[in-house]
C-alpha cells in the first residue's frame, strides 16, 4: 500500500505547491505596492490600506477563502470563480498585507542618511529605492519573511475549505477505505518541504552576510 | 563674478527661526570654512544649499544661474539637476554599506551615466589613489575605519564633479588621532582648484585652509573675513567670545 499511497499523497501535494508558489508570486510584488500605500503622504489613501490590511489581518484566512468564492455569487449573483482561482485570490491578498508590514518594518529602519546621501548624490527616487534602500531591506526582512514562507506552506491545507484538492485531502480520503496512516503521512511531506526552505533560507541569510550593517 | 551667492536665506523649524536671513558670496576655487557654535545654523545652512532642507526665504545662484528662489515650486527633477552643482560630505559618512568602496564610488555616476563604466572606473581608482584607498577599493565600509570611511565619502563626494563640496563637520564623529588623515584629503584638495564649504570646528585648520572664515551665531552671520581678520582682530564681540572659549577648552 506504501507506493500507491506515497503516489497519491504526491499528487495532492502537487496542488498544495501550487498554491504556495502562486501565491508567493503574486503576494510578493502585490506586498510592496500594500506597502508603499500604507507609508503614502497622501492620508486617505493611507487610512484606507491600513484599514484594509486591519481588516485582512484581523481576520481568519478561512473566512476570507469563503467569502471570496461564495460572496460574489451571493451578494451580486455574479458567477463564481473556478476554486482554485478563489483559492490564489484569498491567498494573494491575505499574503501580501503580511508580507507589507515586514517590508514597511524594513524600509522605516533605513537611516534617513541613506536616502539624503543618494540625493546629493542626484540620484532619482526610483534609484535611491532600488540600489540603496531594497538590498539592504531585504537583507533586514531575511528572519521575518522565512516565517511567513512556511506558514504558507502550512496554511495551503485550508484551500480545501472551499473544495480544492490539496494533500491534507488526498490523506483523509483514505480513511474511508480503513486507512488511517497516510493521514499521518501527509506530514512528512510538510516537514521535508519546510526543511528544504530552512536551508534555503538558511543559505540566503549566510550569502547576505558579506557585509554588515 | 562669484561663483556661488547666497541671498537672504531664512529657515524656520516650527516656531525655531534657524537662519535669519543669511547672505554671502564665494569666488571659484575659494575655500570657505564656517564655525561657530551648535545650533547657530551652519549645518542648516550647508543642508540647504544641497537642497536637503528648503528656505522659506532667499536665493541661491550657481555662475549667476539661479537655482533656488523661495516661493517657487520645483519639480523633483529641477531639484535633482539643481543638487549636482553641489556635493555634500556628510558627517557620518553615509557610505552604502552593501555596497564596497569602488561600488560607492561609482554608483552614481554610472546611474547617471556621467561616463562609461569603465571610464568611470578608471575615475573613481583615481580618487582613491589621492585619498589614498586605492588598496582598499573592493572593502566594504564596514572594514573600515571612521577616517577611511570619510575618506571614500569625500571620494564618492568628488565623483560628481560638483562645482561647490560641502563638508558638514567631517571630523566630528572620527576618533582624534583619525582627524588627521580626514583634513589632509581636504587640504589636498584645495590645490586643484576646488571652491568648497567646510563646517568645521577645527580651528587650526579652517585657519590654515581657508581663505574666508564666516564666523556664525544665532541664526545669523556675525563675522566675515580673512582667517587673519577673524581670528586675529576680530570685529563682534561675540565672535571674541567664541574664540576665547576654544582657546581655554584646548
Amino acid at each position: 500500500m506504501f507506493i500507491p499511497v506515497t503516489l497519491q499523497l504526491l499528487d495532492g501535494f502537487w496542488e498544495s505547491l501550487k498554491v504556495f508558489l502562486l501565491t508567493l508570486a503574486f503576494s510578493l510584488p502585490l506586498g510592496l505596492i500594500v506597502c508603499f500605500g500604507s507609508m503614502s503622504k497622501f492620508s486617505p489613501l493611507k487610512a484606507l490600506i491600513k484599514c484594509f490590511v486591519w481588516v485582512i489581518r484581523g481576520t481568519p484566512l478561512m473566512l476570507q477563502l469563503i467569502i471570496i468564492f461564495y460572496g460574489p455569487g451571493l451578494l451580486f449573483d455574479l458567477p463564481a470563480m473556478p476554486r482554485f482561482t478563489a483559492t490564489i485570490v484569498a491567498f494573494a491578498i491575505n499574503y501580501a498585507c503580511y508580507f507589507s508590514e515586514i517590508y514597511r518594518g524594513g524600509i522605516e529602519s533605513i537611516a534617513k542618511g541613506q536616502y539624503e546621501a543618494g540625493q546629493v548624490l542626484g540620484l532619482t527616487k526610483g534609484q535611491i529605492f532600488f540600489k540603496i534602500v531594497l538590498p539592504q531591506v531585504i537583507k533586514r526582512i531575511m528572519a521575518p519573511m522565512s516565517n511567513e514562507v512556511i506558514t504558507l506552506v502550512k496554511d495551503t491545507s485550508l484551500a480545501r475549505i472551499i473544495s480544492v484538492y490539496e494533500i491534507i485531502w488526498a490523506g483523509e480520503s483514505f480513511i474511508k477505505k480503513g486507512l488511517l496512516w497516510p493521514l499521518f503521512y501527509t506530514g512528512a511531506f510538510y516537514l521535508l518541504f519546510n526543511g528544504g526552505l530552512t536551508l534555503l533560507f538558511g543559505y540566503i541569510e549566510k550569502k547576505l552576510n558579506y557585509y554588515r550593517g | 563674478m562669484a561663483l556661488l551667492e547666497v541671498k537672504n536665506i531664512k529657515k524656520s523649524f516650527g516656531k525655531t527661526e534657524v537662519l535669519k536671513g543669511v547672505s554671502f558670496t564665494l569666488e571659484k576655487g575659494q575655500v570657505l570654512a564656517i564655525i561657530g557654535s551648535s545650533g547657530s545654523g551652519k549645518t542648516t545652512l550647508l543642508r540647504s544649499l544641497n537642497f536637503l532642507e528648503t528656505p522659506d526665504e532667499g536665493e541661491i545662484l550657481v555662475g549667476g544661474k539661479q537655482l533656488f528662489s523661495a516661493g517657487v515650486k520645483y519639480t523633483d527633477d529641477q531639484v535633482r539637476e539643481n543638487r549636482l552643482h553641489f556635493g555634500l560630505v556628510f558627517q557620518n559618512f553615509n557610505l552604502f554599506p552593501h555596497y564596497n568602496v569602488l561600488e560607492n564610488i561609482t554608483l552614481a555616476p554610472n546611474l547617471l551615466n556621467i561616463a562609461s563604466p569603465e571610464e568611470n572606473k578608471v575615475t573613481a581608482m583615481h580618487l582613491l589613489e589621492q585619498v589614498g584607498l586605492a588598496d582598499r577599493a573592493n572593502a566594504y565600509p564596514y572594514q573600515l575605519s571612521g577616517g577611511q570611511q570619510q575618506r571614500v565619502a569625500i571620494a564618492r563626494a568628488w565623483a560628481m564633479h560638483p562645482e561647490v563640496l560641502c563638508f558638514d563637520e567631517p571630523t566630528s564623529a572620527l576618533d582624534p588621532e583619525l582627524t588627521g588623515e580626514v583634513l589632509r584629503v581636504i587640504k589636498g584638495l584645495k590645490g586643484e582648484d576646488r571652491t568648497m564649504i567646510v563646517v568645521t570646528h577645527e580651528m587650526d585648520f579652517a585657519k590654515s585652509v581657508a581663505d574666508v572664515i564666516i564666523y556664525m551665531a544665532d541664526g545669523v552671520i556675525e563675522e566675515m573675513g580673512t582667517p587673519e581678520e577673524v581670528f586675529d582682530h576680530p570685529k563682534s564681540e561675540k565672535t571674541r567670545a567664541f574664540l576665547q572659549g576654544f582657546h581655554e577648552s584646548y
